[in-house]
């Protein structure tokens, strides 16, 4: 979930979320606003594109106001959407728009490499949730991920991870909303506290109204608008650079000015065997193991944002292939949000001034160690957008990033509200209510979800410090998720005490392998090395890397010992909850090219060869 | 339940795309000879082009729509 801003650190970190890894480095200090001259300001007609587009957005929540009677079809669409509207919401809850951004920045700093947060790691998640893991989902009718936990552990272990994930959907939310009040200020000189609230206002309006299925077909709404946003962007992009070999020739001059192999920004691959001969600083077995696995199976596979899209699909063959259905165009996306940062770049080297230098404290533009001006890498995306689209374009690309802001805050409120009423409230405040009473509650969570999203988002402003310290300890959190709902699926023998004891050991983990480590040239703090210093990582993500995959081997050590020391729940309790224990879905009736293991074979082809072309 | 019964989503896609396509591609009718104004986006019409995309798309989207409901 959460985007721990990547829009707040300038990095890659939103892919497999931010509650999966601290950020790296060059996080904006997001102190005090500054007031700005505007970059640019709007016209009439990109007025009315926005305009236009909220009136859909609010009409989409009131034409389903009316079906939307009972908790189910709040919470979970009435489990009856087709797998195209699923599909694509899955995608689109995690592609806010600080993954937009962040992309666009990552794209910048690292060139085409920043690829590899989508083909490492998000789509093997992806075609393994869809094969491996849907069917205890969908199958178990759990209404959330915490209660999977419960079904299949105990009660702790489900309150231990619905408390955390609720608190986690607030933050994101709030940095959501913080970092879309600060951009526009930024662009447009819009007041941050109206955008805020306007924002809030909105998104509470449609969530209220129709509940998941509206968060949902937002969400698909806005995924169309981003596609359609930046597809001219970036083909105005290339024109303007003179094309992909136009690009590749000022990358390449660019990457040899700043000390990397020559094809650095334009080839995914090279110089991956070492952690410093890529701009990444990390080497392939980091980023395998460490985003490919750890961080990306632990996002994607049990992160509640996302599988509540597939949840909500209108049968188990549909929610198979929600993901599926999610990672054709999320393999393809890098070419919509990547080479926009890309391209800012070359004409940056050539033309001057797209991405503009960050600024210091004094407002003056900030050096690095070598003299030379660091850029605001956030900012190379939306800087493109306002250099290339006239008047009227303009006005539907900036749609597109408040919508993709304001569907990132209405998924973490409709995860937030879901997992409050049934998780928390329904579990250990009121149990046998009336369905109208959760109907009601969701909708009053839904309330205090967006009322404590702004708090958290004027406390991201006030107090940075605070909010780099959450998103570290929910790093730590969530860093060994995955290793917890691996056990339970597929290791019968695994306990409720195992699972407890093994999640909070590897939350220890994780704190103690960051707390020994530093990424070079840090100094001790945030970044790591408070408890002393072991290590020393090249570069602040493979540190995160690493304290991801020490965070899963402890889990799964502390699991399985205590497992065996625990007694396990007869086999016959566990029916329909681990893989040994559960019929394997047949899939009969369909043919060999609607199978979903067809699909996800294609998939992985279509990715290892994409892989191949930019090698 | 709700979902399908209540509102098929091709619709309220189809409908944007092609309100928002004409008033792009008109903007870009209006505008077209002001070269000053397109030198930004290589000298392309983006406007009238894009919009016409638009245009098309949001057409596709309820033309879909009106098939599933008339299959339903």
């Amino acid at each position: 979930m959460l985007a721990s801003g990547a829009i707040a650190d300038g990095d890659a970190s939103r892919v497999v979320g931010p509650q999966s890894y601290p950020p790296t480095a060059g996080r904006r200090r997001i102190g005090a606003l500054v007031d700005l001259v505007p970059v640019t300001h709007l016209t009439a007609i990109d007025y009315a594109v926005m305009a236009m587009y909220f009136v859909f957005v609010l009409g989409i929540g009131f034409a389903l106001r009316r079906s939307t009677r009972t908790s189910s079809d709040f919470f979970q669409s009435g489990r009856s959407l087709p797998p195209w509207v699923t599909g694509l919401a899955f995608l689109s809850a995690n592609l806010g728009a600080q993954e937009v951004i962040g992309m666009g920045a990552s794209g910048a700093k690292y060139g085409i490499a920043t690829a590899h947060f989508y083909w490492i790691g998000a789509i093997p998640a992806m075609v393994f949730v869809a094969l491996f893991m849907m069917p205890f989902y969908y199958g178990s009718r759990a209404r959330s991920v915490p209660e999977y936990l419960k079904l299949r552990f105990d009660e702790k272990t489900r309150t231990l991870n619905a408390i955390s994930f609720a608190a986690m959907t607030i933050f994101s939310s709030g940095i959501s909303m913080y970092a879309m009040g600060k951009l526009f200020n930024l662009l447009l000189g819009w007041s941050f506290d109206v955008s805020v609230l306007v924002s809030a206002v909105i998104v509470l309006a449609y969530v209220f109204a129709g509940g998941l299925t509206s968060a949902i077909y937002n969400e698909v709404l806005q995924f169309f608008m981003i596609a359609f946003g930046f597809a001219p962007l970036v083909f105005l992009g290339l024109k303007s650079v003179g094309g992909w070999s136009g690009l590749t020739a000022r990358l390449t001059e660019e990457a040899v000015a700043k000390g990397f192999a020559p094809g650095a920004y334009t080839h995914a691959w090279q110089g991956m065997s070492s952690a410093s001969t890529n701009p990444l600083g990390v080497e392939w077995f980091g980023l395998v193991m460490g985003l490919g696995f750890v961080l990306s199976f632990g996002y994607w596979c049990t992160d509640f944002l996302v599988v509540q899209r597939a949840m909500a699909a209108d049968s188990m063959i549909a929610a198979r292939r929600t993901p599926l259905i999610a990672a054709v165009p999320k393999m393809l996306f890098p070419f919509l949000v990547i080479l926009p940062g890309m391209i800012a770049l070359a004409l940056t080297s050539t033309a001057g001034g797209i991405i503009p230098a960050k600024l210091a404290a004094n407002g003056q533009p900030l050096l690095d160690s070598a003299g030379r001006v660091v850029m605001d890498f956030d900012l190379a995306t939306p800087m493109l957008l306002i250099k290339l689209f006239p008047e009227g374009m303009l006005g539907l690309g900036l749609t597109a990033l408040l919508a993709s802001f304001m569907s990132g805050m209405a998924g973490n409120v409709t995860a937030f509200n879901t997992v409050w009423t049934y998780d928390i409230y329904q579990s250990h405040i009121k149990k046998n209510a009336s369905d109208e009473h959760y109907l009601w509650m969701g909708r009053a969570a839904t309330v205090g979800g967006i009322l404590l999203s702004i708090a958290a988002a004027y406390v991201a402003g006030a107090f940075n410090n605070i909010m780099e310290v959450l998103q570290l300890v929910f790093a730590f959190v969530n860093a060994p998720l995955f290793a917890t709902f691996a056990l339970g699926m597929f290791w019968k023998r695994s306990t409720g005490h195992g699972a407890f004891w093994g999640l909070a050991s590897g939350m220890v983990g994780a704190l103690l392998h960051h707390g020994l480590t530093l990424p070079n040239g840090s100094t001790p703090g945030i970044k790591g090395g408070f408890f002393g210093q072991l290590h020393t990582y090249p570069s602040e993500m493979a540190q995160t890397f690493w304290t991801a995959i020490v965070a899963f081997t402890t889990c799964v050590v502390v699991s399985i010992v205590i497992s065996l020391a625990t007694t396990p729940r007869p086999d016959a309790e566990l029916k329909g909850l681990v893989y040994s224990l559960t019929e394997k879905p047949q899939d009969q009736g369909l043919s060999f090219f609607q199978k979903p293991a067809t699909f996800a074979a294609l998939v992985l082809a279509a990715t290892i060869a994409l892989n191949l072309i930019f090698l | 339940m709700s979902g399908e019964a209540s509102l098929d989503l091709r619709l309220p896609i189809g409908g944007l795309f092609t309100v928002l396509g004409i008033m792009l591609a008109g903007f870009g009718l209006v505008t077209g000879g002001n070269t000053a104004m397109y030198e930004k986006s290589a000298g392309i019409n983006i406007n009238l082009i894009w919009g016409v995309v638009m245009i098309v798309t949001g057409l596709i989207f309820l033309a879909l729509a009106r098939r599933g409901a008339a299959r339903a």
